[in-house]
């Protein structure tokens, strides 16, 4: 007898039980969807998580920023220069592993003011052109300013839409949206021109939530503000972003600095310089390169240091492992409650059959035919259920992403199907087992007997 | 050499330390071509000697060689084996699977000699018109009337080609119309050469094949009780 055989006659046994069969297989549907259910919500919280972590930058971005003098070197702190434009020119041109050099000069309690209104950025920054591509920003109206504003340290800035939403008001409560391209603000009494302006940033979970409010926008009662909203950790990345001005490196360094320097002379020090490595895989070397690099613009003077987003990814990792290890247990758990219900039937059905079982084994059928043919019944059960179950997944993915509508929208991978369609034939082929062994020793006198 | 030949066997079953001889030191031959009943009244050993015949169970002593193979020593596989090509069974209640219709039903055994599927067809549909049954082919058992059942059975028995055929009462759960079309059958079934062991109660119907072998206490008796063997029908 060979396999197909005992497949065929696999699926009339369960044809001729069509509402047993069907209950025994729901728990195995029931197991896999809700073990694909949950791999996707798990994959969509990943990708949200993800999602902010390249929002600032990316696992390749580095920042070096200013550190305090090693104990060893703290009687030489008057050699110690800081971060200096130096430095970044030593960079591009000595370091191959890193792709990209971008200065950022930041003044501190930076107000921004424009008519009565006033406001304070997350970030003031005066940078290259380049910060663009470091920070993945995107222009959406109007430009960024070039290397020639930069050149002539022209007095121009592209914002983030919160500053437009503060200064100017935000879509929702004047109902259009502004685009102050050519409008004038003041910095700390210059003036700078708004030559462009950021898309706005924010996460797939605001999003939704916003969408959501504008669907319900029909509130009844005075307007009002309705309290302070709960802000979720990954939109912290995008207030920040939307919270950024940037103009050129040389207009804040002379327009900017010029008043804070000591005898009128600007502070040339930078506040830090952001970098990216080439290759995310050759992140330690890179890091390498860059410190002899910068070990020898500053004199051996190690009062700088590297920060990466190592420990955010990690964190993500160990965040989505637990989620993930949690719910597989709990999806797992149900497959297994699935494959006690198909063994139950199973033993059962050769309870049943048990006169059919002597009759086959009187014309013929070995013991390992009768032991094959349980299990592949036990298997053709379970890899229904298993494709129905994953098949259902869809619907109850559909369901969650209806109850929860602001969350991050849950992807379904052809990796969790394979796991799960695996996971549920080996459950059929477990719980044949023991009914096969069971028919396999049936004594074929006895069970010819069989009433 | 004898189709069959059992040599002393015994068999012996242990009930609350009882100890019960079913078969007691029983040697017999089968001759290939021969047409045999075994007889004797209930509990008198001849469905165990049956079964040990048709590997469908092993002695406790003795030794049996069917057609050259020793079957005492034999591994389950091996005895699955021996009766899916060697044997053919015939049973009381037809035992036909209920699910399958007649012409599945026949073709079981070869399935199980892995035999593929149009010569499957071919030689069901072979058998079913040696019993007459080949407008019958796409019923299911529960259609037939016992007869029919007995005859498709009795395809089933002849289909993979074996060396004997052992029927277990097969007329015992017919009327004595239908019972005596089968004895027929198996009457012109042994004309055409085949063995045949015919297991029953009945002396009439053991009266109709030309050895009997009579079975007392699991021991072949060796003078024939006149009641039993048929002798004393008038």
């Amino acid at each position: 007898m060979n396999l197909s055989n005992a497949i065929t006659v696999g699926f009339k046994e369960i044809w001729a039980h069509k509402f047993r069969s069907l209950l025994t297989m729901l728990g195995i549907i029931l197991g896999v969807s809700s073990l694909v259910a949950m791999s996707a919500l798990v994959k969509g919280m990943e990708n949200g998580m993800r999602d902010a972590l390249i929002a600032i930058g990316g696992l390749e971005k580095v920042r070096i920023e200013e550190e305090e003098l090693p104990t060893y070197q703290a009687h030489l702190i008057d050699q110690a220069t800081g971060l200096t434009m130096n430095d970044v020119r030593a960079l591009k041109q000595s370091a191959p592993l890193i792709r990209l050099v971008t200065p950022e000069m930041r003044t501190q309690r930076t107000t921004i003011t424009r008519g009565g209104k006033s406001f304070n950025p997350f970030n003031f920054v005066g940078t290259w052109p380049t910060a663009l591509e470091m920070n993945q920003h995107v222009v959406e109206h109007g430009r960024m300013f070039t290397d020639m504003d930069d050149d002539y340290a022209q007095s121009v800035c592209v914002i983030g839409t919160m500053v437009r939403d503060e200064l100017f008001g935000s879509p929702e409560k004047t109902g259009k949206e502004i685009i102050p391209i050519g409008e004038k603000i003041t910095v700390s009494g210059q003036p700078l021109t708004i030559i462009g302006m950021f898309q706005h940033y924010e996460s797939e979970q605001d999003r939704k939530a916003r969408l959501l409010k504008l669907d319900q926008k029909d509130q009844s009662g005075v307007a009002r503000s309705r309290g302070w909203q709960s802000k979720r950790g990954s939109s912290f990345v995008y207030r920040m972003k939307n919270g950024t001005i940037y103009v050129p490196l040389n207009t804040m360094w002379l327009k900017f600095r010029a008043a804070s320097g000591t005898n009128n002379t600007p502070d040339p020090r930078l506040s830090g310089v952001s970098m990216k490595v080439a290759s995310i895989d050759r992140l330690e070397p890179a890091l390498q390169q860059a410190r002899n690099v910068l070990l020898q613009t500053h004199r051996g003077l190690e009062d700088f240091q590297f920060q990466t987003q190592e420990n955010w990814d990690e964190q993500i990792r160990s965040s989505i492992r637990n989620a993930r290890m949690s719910g597989g247990i709990i999806a797992a758990i149900s497959l297994l409650v699935g494959g006690i219900g198909i063994m139950n039937i199973m033993l059962a059905s050769i309870t049943e059959r048990v006169r059919e079982l002597g009759i086959r084994k009187a014309i013929g059928a070995s013991d390992f035919i009768v032991f094959i043919q349980i299990i592949v019944e036990s298997v053709v059960i379970a890899v229904i259920g298993g494709i129905a179950g994953i098949i259902a997944s869809y619907a109850l993915v559909q369901l969650l992403a209806l109850v929860s509508p602001t969350e991050n929208t849950p992807v379904i991978t052809p990796n969790a199907m394979a796991v799960a369609f695996l996971f549920s034939a080996l459950v059929g082929v477990l719980a044949g087992l023991i009914p096969a062994f069971k028919a396999a020793r049936l004594n074929p006198i006895q069970a010819l007997r069989y009433e | 050499m004898p189709l069959v030949e059992l040599r002393n066997v015994s068999k012996i079953y242990h009930l609350g330390g009882e100890e019960i001889r079913a078969l007691d030191d029983v040697t017999l031959d089968i001759l290939a071509g021969e047409f045999i009943s075994i007889i004797g009244p209930s509990g008198s050993g001849k469905s165990t000697l049956m079964h040990i015949l048709g590997c469908l169970d092993s002695p406790s002593k003795g030794t049996i060689n069917l057609d050259g193979t020793l079957i005492q020593n034999a591994r389950p596989r091996e005895l699955a084996r021996i009766r899916n090509e060697k044997i053919g069974f015939v049973f009381q209640f037809f035992n036909l699977l209920p699910k399958l219709n007649v012409l599945q039903n026949v073709e079981l055994p070869m399935i199980y000699s892995g035999m593929p599927s149009g010569d499957r067809q071919e030689r069901a549909m072979a058998a079913l018109k040696l019993v007459g049954m080949e407008n019958r082919a796409k019923h299911r058992p529960m259609q037939l009337s016992g007869g029919q059942q007995q005859r498709a059975a009795i395809a089933r028995a002849l289909v993979n080609n074996p060396r004997i055929i052992f029927a277990d009462e097969p007329t015992g759960n017919l009327d004595s119309n239908t019972g005596e079309a089968i004895l027929q059958l198996f009457c012109q079934l042994s004309q055409e050469g085949r063995t045949i062991a015919l297991v029953t109660h009945d002396p009439e119907i053991a009266g109709r094949t030309p050895r009997r072998i009579e079975i007392r206490d699991g021991k072949v008796a060796t003078q024939a009780d006149p009641k039993l063997s048929g002798l004393a029908r008038n």
